[in-house]
């Protein structure tokens, strides 16, 4: 067993509330970042992979436990390393040139031997030509070429990755991931080790030799997996594509043990779908509802595109042909689940009746079937659809909602919640929003009130043909 | 093929290519080898005049010949005033935008000071400094330099502050695991974020600096009678004379130097701060400066800063960044740290307090008849300026949409609009004083008409650029579908437009405020020209003498506006970046 670089006991990190409660965000955790490794953390959006990336670098302090640096505690010392954002977060107003030298400045380096340094690692990433130019003259592959350029310069033991290829299109993605391995392989950086936060399964599954799922609320390890395939890893392979499978069906099923096939050649499993036992040392679990951020829109055109399909569709597949992440895929996937109207099993999705037949259906239909599955199961739409009848004036304000879901989610959380129930809430007319006035109507109240008004209107209007 | 080269080198065809090079790499030298003899005598001038003996009442001279000399002092006050508003800023919004504890008090604090109107500050600050610096002219100089400061600062330290606010925190934390020391951080981050706001609030605040100028180089404080030699003095005792070609010449001073000031200074500024523009793709239309060209061809400029701005700023650079990584180490807060804090809270505490219970006493003491004259005062100033808003709005808005709509007239018409804002209506004042007189109308008209004067420009130019920024697929939707006439202005224009006329009406709305003070209450022709209100009930205190009529009046104005602010612009503020921004 070698010795961790950087090692988080029992770290965990929540955010106090305005009601004097604390919401979760990463749950009690251990977690160390090994030499000679890249290792991927894998997990869906807003599960609090970053946080956990921002405590591991020392960005962050965690709420309780510790992170050590070579066996001393994080801030007591300055640790070396570097990290590579999603963003870029280059300077724009610095050359990149510049921005590369900005690292070495802070370290107090001289004039000389940082240009030195600096246009040796540009060479490296293969932006010689390109010093004097300003970021925003570059594309967004160049871009973050830089941000690599800067991160390597300072010689980083680990380089901290927060979705590095995110923002840009495949094809650049591509390219940019094959010159990191290469780089990494052949041993043309110092960093000993490398941490990247990714939701590209694939990307995880092609670059790390250790592959960590996390689930959410909060963020905790689901699953550890080391990765056995050699490198370069082909694609194509059935090995890889096992793996794929493999995390796909523990991140859409989390509480099913699922088992991968050969696993002295694709990877070893250190803990199993599942993670950690639920119920220790947990401080609030979400016993609520959560509604998955997806679109009506999003749902509807899964359900046509799977029913086109014959109603049946692996999920691999499913997200390889549309070019979606997990990331998208999964909320809609979730929201088609909950609503009842798709079923996942083994890594497949599934139509069911009500799918069929929503997909089948005109537009007016759809409406209907969508309102009878969200009163179904949708717990918040249940609560104001009946809230909403029972009150006499058949509007109320939405602030009420967000006081219910206050005691569940953070802040951020609670308004995108909110927003996914308006959506829903408007599609299925269970109710009008008007967002100036913050209240919330009863469709049926507001509509049958215009059917009546249209009515007493045309009685008493002169012109109206008498039958 | 070196050889080709090489025979190519000595041709005809070279010597052409090397000949325009050659043309403009030298002239930019000579033009600013001349600029720095310039400034040395600038330099020696005004150390003569500043550290001088008092002259109580210098004679103000209305000969044109005095008006460079004249244009050259007010411009230094200008110049020094907004140095040390800009040093103020960095500071204040620094402070404020970093420490929790104070950000809670000071921001507020910068609130009420905005709308507290510049010429109150008048008499305290005047005398303050006469007292600091008896017998030299240097204390009536800063006195009026400290008035000008305070009619720039506030805007300045807000947008500092709020830029300061909204670094992305994505920048932030690349600044924090590359370990960039404070300077680092200031020098490479944090202004250059903040410079566009910066820049085009520094343009604003200079523009106000011009309108307290125009008062404060000439004004009577009870039985004293302050001058100052400048562009303000010069055009006062010009009108008090009824002099019309002497005021001719002044304003026409003014208007070329603020031309010169947005060709010299502000258009390569603005051209210059393009490059901090946070933006991920480079933008078309880039504004450009003959003068930012010409600085930046200087080789001697350049070999001046290669020998001392750089090694300098190197130097800086790496003995911060030393100390930076000495002091990693979290230092435990000491406990003496947090009681000497408490203190000084304490004792700011009681002097609030003291004050306050001065102020109540002062107030108590007034009369009823004064009382009673600024509140009607209050009731009329709210009037006017109201009502030179609506006029204001009333012409400009058809105007500005006019203009915004078609790019030709706009690329005319923009910077047009843009100098006239920037004439003080302090000094238009006099002019238009004379000319209404003739018609018949008294200062009650004239008061409105400077009102407009000083207010309307900034609704023009809002107006202009957010007709501007109005899509062309909703324009064009709205020709496809027939909406025509007054459809047109209540489905499209009045939405599209509204943000950026909230914004214009508010800094009008401010600057009315501010203007009826002067607007009011006029020395004209050895005659005192005035009309009921707030502004005129300020003026004539401080011509009186009457401190505590001063101070009753001011924090009226002051509260009127904190009040309008808080019930009206903000809510329409909100209102304009929810429902009517138009989202790219």
């Amino acid at each position: 067993m070698t010795e961790p670089i950087i090692e988080g006991r029992a770290i965990e990190k929540s955010y106090p509330q305005s009601d004097g409660t604390r919401i979760q965000v990463v749950g009690l955790t251990d977690f160390s970042i090994e030499p000679g490794k890249i290792i991927a953390l894998l997990g869906a959006s807003g599960c609090g992979k970053s946080t956990l990336l921002r405590i591991l670098s020392g960005l962050a302090q965690p709420s309780s436990g510790a992170v050590f640096w070579h066996g001393k505690p994080l801030n007591e010392v300055s640790p070396n390393v570097a990290i590579v954002f999603q963003s870029f977060a280059l300077f724009p107003w610095l050359t990149v040139l510049e921005n590369v030298e900005a690292p070495l400045e802070a370290r107090g380096v001289a004039a000389v031997e940082r240009r030195k340094r600096a246009l040796r690692t540009l060479d490296t990433v293969g932006l010689d030509g390109f010093e004097t130019a300003y970021p925003k003259e570059l594309s967004g592959g160049m871009k973050q070429r830089v941000g690599f350029a800067r991160a390597l310069v300072v010689e980083p033991e680990v380089l901290f990755m927060d979705e590095p290829f995110s923002a840009l299109d495949v094809l650049t993605a591509e390219n940019l991931r094959g010159e990191l391995l290469e780089l990494w392989l052949n041993k043309k950086m110092t960093t000993t080790a490398i941490f990247i936060v990714t939701h590209n399964i694939e990307e995880a599954v092609m670059l790390a030799d250790r592959i960590v799922v996390l689930g959410r609320n909060p963020a905790r390890v689901r699953s550890d997996i080391n990765v056995r395939l050699a490198h370069p890893r082909d694609r194509k392979s059935g090995r890889f594509v096992e793996l794929v499978d493999y995390i796909y069906k523990v991140m859409t099923e989390p509480d099913v043990e699922h088992s991968l096939p050969d696993p002295e050649s694709t990877g070893e499993i250190v803990l199993p779908a599942g993670g950690v036992k639920k119920g220790d040392g947990e401080v609030r679990t979400n016993k609520y509802q959560i509604l998955p951020h997806a679109r009506v829109g999003g749902i509807a055109g899964l359900l046509e595109l799977l029913h086109d399909r014959g109603g049946r569709e692996d999920l691999f597949r499913l997200s390889e042909e549309l070019i979606m992440d997990v990331e998208d895929l999964l909320p809609i996937l979730e929201a088609c689940q909950l609503l009842g109207f798709a079923r996942l099993k083994e890594g497949d999705v599934q139509l069911s009746r009500e799918g069929v037949r929503f997909a089948d259906a005109d537009i007016q239909l759809r409406k209907l079937l969508f309102r009878t599955a969200v009163l179904e199961h949708v717990t918040i739409l249940k609560q104001i659809d009946s809230i909403l009848k029972r009150k006499s004036d058949h509007t109320i304000n939405d602030e009420f909602f967000h006081d219910i879901l206050d005691e569940h989610f953070s802040e951020e959380e609670v308004q995108r919640q909110f927003d996914t129930a308006v959506n829903w809430g408007r599609y299925a007319e269970i109710f009008d929003y008007d967002r100036e006035s913050g209240r919330l109507t009863h469709t049926e109240a507001h509509s049958d009130s215009a059917v009546a008004e249209a009515n007493i209107e045309k009685q008493n209007s002169p012109s109206s043909p008498k039958p | 093929m070196k050889n080709n080269l090489n025979l190519r080198g000595f041709s005809a065809y070279r010597l052409w290519a090397q000949l325009p090079r050659l043309e403009v790499s030298r002239l930019p030298d000579v033009i600013m080898f001349g600029a720095g003899i310039a400034l040395f005598y600038g330099v020696a001038v005004v150390g003569r005049s500043w550290f001088g003996p008092f002259q109580p009442a210098v004679e103000i001279s209305r000969s044109v010949w005095a008006l460079p000399a004249y244009a050259g002092y007010s411009l230094l006050r200008i110049t020094v005033a907004y140095a040390l508003s800009l040093a103020f800023t960095l500071v204040y919004g620094y402070v404020a935008a970093y420490n929790p504890r104070a950000e809670r008090f000071m921001i507020p604090l910068l609130d009420v000071l905005q709308s507290i109107p510049v010429l109150s500050f008048l008499p305290g600050v005047m005398l303050a400094m006469v007292a600091l610096f008896p017998g030299r002219q240097l204390g009536v100089e800063l006195g009026a330099i400290l008035l000008i400061f305070t009619g720039q600062v506030w805007n300045m330290a807000f947008s500092f502050y709020a830029s300061l606010k909204s670094l992305p925190k994505d920048m932030r934390e690349a600044a924090t695991i590359y370990r960039f020391s404070s300077w680092q951080r200031f020098t490479q981050m944090e202004l250059p974020f903040s410079a566009i706001g910066l820049v085009w609030n520094s343009m604003m605040s200079v523009a106000g600096g011009w309108f307290a100028l125009m008062v404060c180089e000439m004004f009577v404080l009870g039985p004293r009678d302050f001058r100052l030699p400048g562009l303000g003095s010069y055009l006062q005792t010009a009108a008090s004379a009824g002099d019309m070609t002497s005021i001719f010449w002044g304003v026409a001073t003014m208007v070329a130097v603020i031309v010169l000031l947005d060709q010299l200074v502000w258009r390569p500024v603005i051209a210059w701060a393009e490059k901090f523009k946070v933006e991920q793709v480079e933008s078309t239309n880039v504004p450009k400066s003959w003068v930012l060209n010409l600085v930046q061809h200087s080789s001697g400029l350049s070999r001046i800063r290669q020998k001392t701005l750089r090694p300098l700023g190197e130097r800086l650079l790496l003995h911060f960044a030393r100390k930076h990584t000495e002091n990693t180490k979290q230092v435990p807060a000491q406990p003496w740290r947090e009681w000497v804090l408490r203190a000084v809270a304490l004792l700011a505490l009681c002097g609030i307090g003291y004050g306050v219970v001065r102020v109540a006493i002062i107030l108590t003491g007034l009369q009823k008849a004064e009382l009673h004259e600024a509140a009607l005062g209050l009731g009329a100033t709210f009037l006017r300026v109201n009502l030179a808003l609506l006029i204001g709005a009333l012409w400009t808005i058809p105007a500005g949409v006019a203009i915004g709509f078609n790019p030709k007239l706009a690329r005319i018409a923009q910077p047009l609009a843009q100098i006239a804002a920037s004439v003080p209506a302090t000094a238009l004042l006099p002019v238009i004083l004379l000319l209404l007189i003739r018609v018949g109308g008294g200062l009650g008209l004239a008061s409105i008409v400077v009102l407009l004067l000083g207010t309307q420009w900034y609704v023009l130019f809002n107006v202009i650029a957010g007709a501007m920024a109005i899509p062309t697929d909703l324009k064009e939707c709205c020709s496809v579908f027939g909406i025509e006439g007054l459809q047109r202005w209540k489905k499209l224009i009045l939405p599209g437009i509204f943000p950026y006329l909230v914004t214009g009406m508010v800094t009008a709305s401010g600057g009315a405020w501010n203007a009826s003070i002067v607007a009011e209450y006029f020395h004209f022709k050895g005659h005192i020209y005035t009309t009921t209100g707030l502004g005129a009930t300020i003026s004539q205190a401080t011509d009186a003498g009457n401190f505590d009529l001063l101070l009753a009046a001011t924090m009226l104005m002051a509260a009127t506006v904190v009040t309008v602010n808080r019930l009206l612009w903000r809510k329409l503020y909100a209102l304009a970046e929810t429902r009517f921004r138009l989202e790219t």
